[in-house]
């Protein structure tokens, strides 16, 4: 049975589940909680829902003590970047403490964030920095793209006995999807097939697996037949999906809303590069954002961003079917 | 209030187990810096002694109970010693052997023993101080009278770390003290170069006012006075009503570490910063005629509470629980090397 909701209330309602499952688990954060009607804290009381000051660095240095201590903290952080305000906490602190004791503590703790808000929201509050976080040692690194996978991956996170951070797209936040209804978790490193083909491989991430799937729809009137991938997790990363896909296709276009050198698909093509060379009969395309800071106006925002256009092209091209650009 | 007055509550065994742990931390810390010249090579990296504070680490500590917990930075050796850590495996830790308490994975800076409430460390300046205080919002829920002690220097103070974390304790009445330990020097840097405060002339404690909670600056060197504050602090924050800020004043005896070199340069233990950077020969030798560990054993012996001989023993068995230690360390063998890939994730 499922219901329709929201990608954003899929979060909650995974947050909301578990916190009824296990009086461990902890929310807190920015602007949560700040009068006695919210649902959050009208269920679970003031000891697990607490409204912090915009103080990063505590938050999310709390959420490990807190952790150590024997809690679950889910941090809200709003948006992706206000985590760098605390990078330390992040990638040097919280990921290291279950290594640096050889195993004897761990640090199971959420940092839920939104990312990509390119809506006009210029050049501090619409990165895709959780390439960032990918390749760094302990650390868990979800991305949700539909309301099912919102849920299933933050009742995951939560029970995870790692930091994760959870990033999800403000794009996305009022996109409506059927969800599980009661428990449902989704695996982490578990890549999801959203479209099976056998031409190339699309793998996309976040707010670009929707374009992908448009794009491919696009090139089934070419006949061409596009095969879309959504890792689901970066960190661990379902490799095995991939290449088993690009051994079938040959071919790989890599879409990804970060940065051309910053991206997860850098990494996803030196993983292939790697170890399925082989398989390839083109090489790999990455249809990424340009190197640039995302700027406001609109039509420059759209240039900086791949779009459906640009992956159709990119197929076009990985399949010979179009010139390559001057 | 005198010492003597402080002290007053403590019995002779309790003086005796302060003046013990203290000792066994002093002499752990001469090992450390024997190391360098007994088995050269042995301890790789960075290591940061606590010679000077002792008294300020085991009069805090004496101020706990069990189940109570404790973090602290990567100068850490004393904390887990005085809470009851196994000595071998703490300098095996050091050594880098599969015997040590955390594997070897971690090393001098970062020494954790949970179930002796040790928790961990930061190597990063300020940052373990937002831990401590998640530790202490989780004692709070937990409703079972934790109290949570937070170590950390003067230097951290600087940190936002430090003002974020202090702001929220205080808002939510967290069980928590914050030990500040201003030895005054931030690696080569005097506090009156980088802190408003000390140049303005005032105690670093005055900075707990920012967040609305008691702050006093106590003799570090002396255990007594420490274990009266810090006790103080514990009972205010065990019952309800929130954190204190404690600066304990301290001079560190040795160099902040152990010299930064590449390899090849053998390792070794400079003369303290006063010397080598401000020629300030005097402002050290001062220091060592106060040290805070036969400072304690004269005053103890001095008012009848432990006979010289008692003392000798303190001393003696301390020594050779740390060539044991060190002979334990020196004999391990390090870890399988391909368990470097073990405790990535849990």
């Amino acid at each position: 049975m499922s219901h329709e909701l929201p990608y954003i209330a899929a979060i909650e309602e995974a947050i909301q589940l578990e916190m009824e499952r296990d009086p461990s688990v902890l929310y807190f954060g920015q602007n949560i909680a700040t009068t006695e009607n919210d649902p959050f804290l009208k269920a679970f009381g003031a000891d697990r829902v607490r409204v912090t000051p915009i103080s990063e660095t505590a938050e999310i240095g709390m959420a490990i003590g807190a952790a150590l201590a024997g809690f679950r903290p889910v941090v809200e952080l709003y948006m992706a970047e206000f985590m760098l305000v605390a990078m330390d906490q992040v990638v040097n602190e919280a990921n290291r403490f279950r290594y640096m004791s050889g195993g004897k503590v761990k640090v199971p703790l959420v940092l839920k964030a939104g990312y990509g808000f390119t809506a006009g929201w210029a050049g501090q509050h619409t990165g895709s920095i959780y390439s960032m976080f990918v390749g760094v040692p302990g650390l868990r690194v979800a991305l949700p793209s539909t309301a099912a996978d919102a849920k299933g991956l933050m009742a995951t996170a939560i029970r995870d006995d790692n930091p994760v951070c959870f990033f999800h797209h403000y794009l996305l936040t009022l996109e409506h999807g059927e969800v599980p209804d009661g428990e449902y978790l989704v695996p982490f490193g578990e890549a999801a097939v959203r479209r099976a083909g056998k031409d190339v491989t699309i793998v996309a991430t976040g707010w670009m697996v929707d374009r992908s799937l448009a794009a491919a729809e696009r090139l089934a009137g070419e006949g061409i037949d596009a095969e879309v991938i959504d890792p689901r997790t970066l960190a661990p990363l379902d490799t095995a999906t991939i290449l088993e896909s690009v051994a079938k296709t040959g071919r790989l276009v890599l879409v990804d809303q970060a940065t051309r050198h910053g991206s997860a698909s850098a990494i996803i093509a030196a993983e292939v590069a790697d170890q399925g060379f082989d398989s390839l009969r083109a090489p790999i395309k990455q249809v990424t954002a340009l190197d640039a800071t995302i700027p406001y106006s609109e039509p420059m925002e759209a240039y900086v961003l791949p779009d459906e256009d640009k992956i159709v092209a990119a197929v076009q091209q990985v399949l010979g079917s179009a010139p390559v650009a001057a | 209030m005198s010492s003597e007055q402080q002290g007053a509550g403590l019995d002779k065994e309790r003086l005796s187990w302060i003046l013990t742990q203290m000792t066994r931390i002093r002499e752990f810390e001469e090992r450390v810096k024997g190391t360098f010249e007994e088995y050269p090579g042995a301890i790789r990296g960075h290591t940061h002694l606590a010679d000077g504070a002792e008294a300020s680490i085991v009069g805090s500590l004496a101020a706990l109970r069990d189940g109570d917990q404790v973090l602290s930075t990567y100068r850490c050796h004393g904390y887990p010693i005085a809470l009851g850590s196994d000595t071998q495996a703490l300098m095996a830790e050091i050594y880098g052997k599969s015997t040590g308490i955390c594997g070897g994975f971690g090393g001098s800076m970062h020494l954790v023993d949970v179930e002796r409430g040790f928790l961990g460390t930061s190597g990063i300046v300020g940052q373990g101080i937002p831990h401590a205080t998640g530790a202490a919002y989780a004692a709070q829920i937990r409703k079972q009278g934790q109290v949570v002690l937070s170590f950390f220097g003067d230097g951290a103070s600087k940190q936002g770390a430090f003002a974020e974390s202090l702001n929220i304790a205080s808002l939510w009445k967290l069980p928590i003290v914050y030990i500040m330990e201003n030895n005054n020097y931030n690696v080569v840097t005097r506090s009156d170069q980088e802190d408003a405060n000390a140049a303005a002339g005032e105690p670093l404690a005055v900075k707990a006012k920012a967040a609305s909670m008691p702050g006093v600056t106590v003799d570090g060197g002396d255990p007594l006075e420490v274990h009266a504050a810090v006790s103080a602090a514990v009972e205010r924050a065990r019952s309800g009503a929130g954190p204190t800020l404690v600066e304990s004043k301290v001079y560190r005896l040795s160099a902040h570490g152990n010299i930064i070199a590449p390899p090849g340069v053998p390792l070794h233990y400079p003369e303290h910063e006063a010397i080598t950077v401000f020629g300030a020969r005097e402002e050290y030798e001062a220091a060592l005629r106060g040290d805070p560990v036969p400072r304690f054993r004269a005053k103890l012996v001095g008012d009848g509470t432990l006979t010289p001989q008692e003392a000798d023993a303190i001393a003696a068995a301390a020594k050779e629980e740390m060539e044991a230690a060190v002979q334990f360390a020196w004999e391990s063998p390090y870890p399988d090397a391909s368990e470097a890939v073990n405790h990535v994730y849990a």
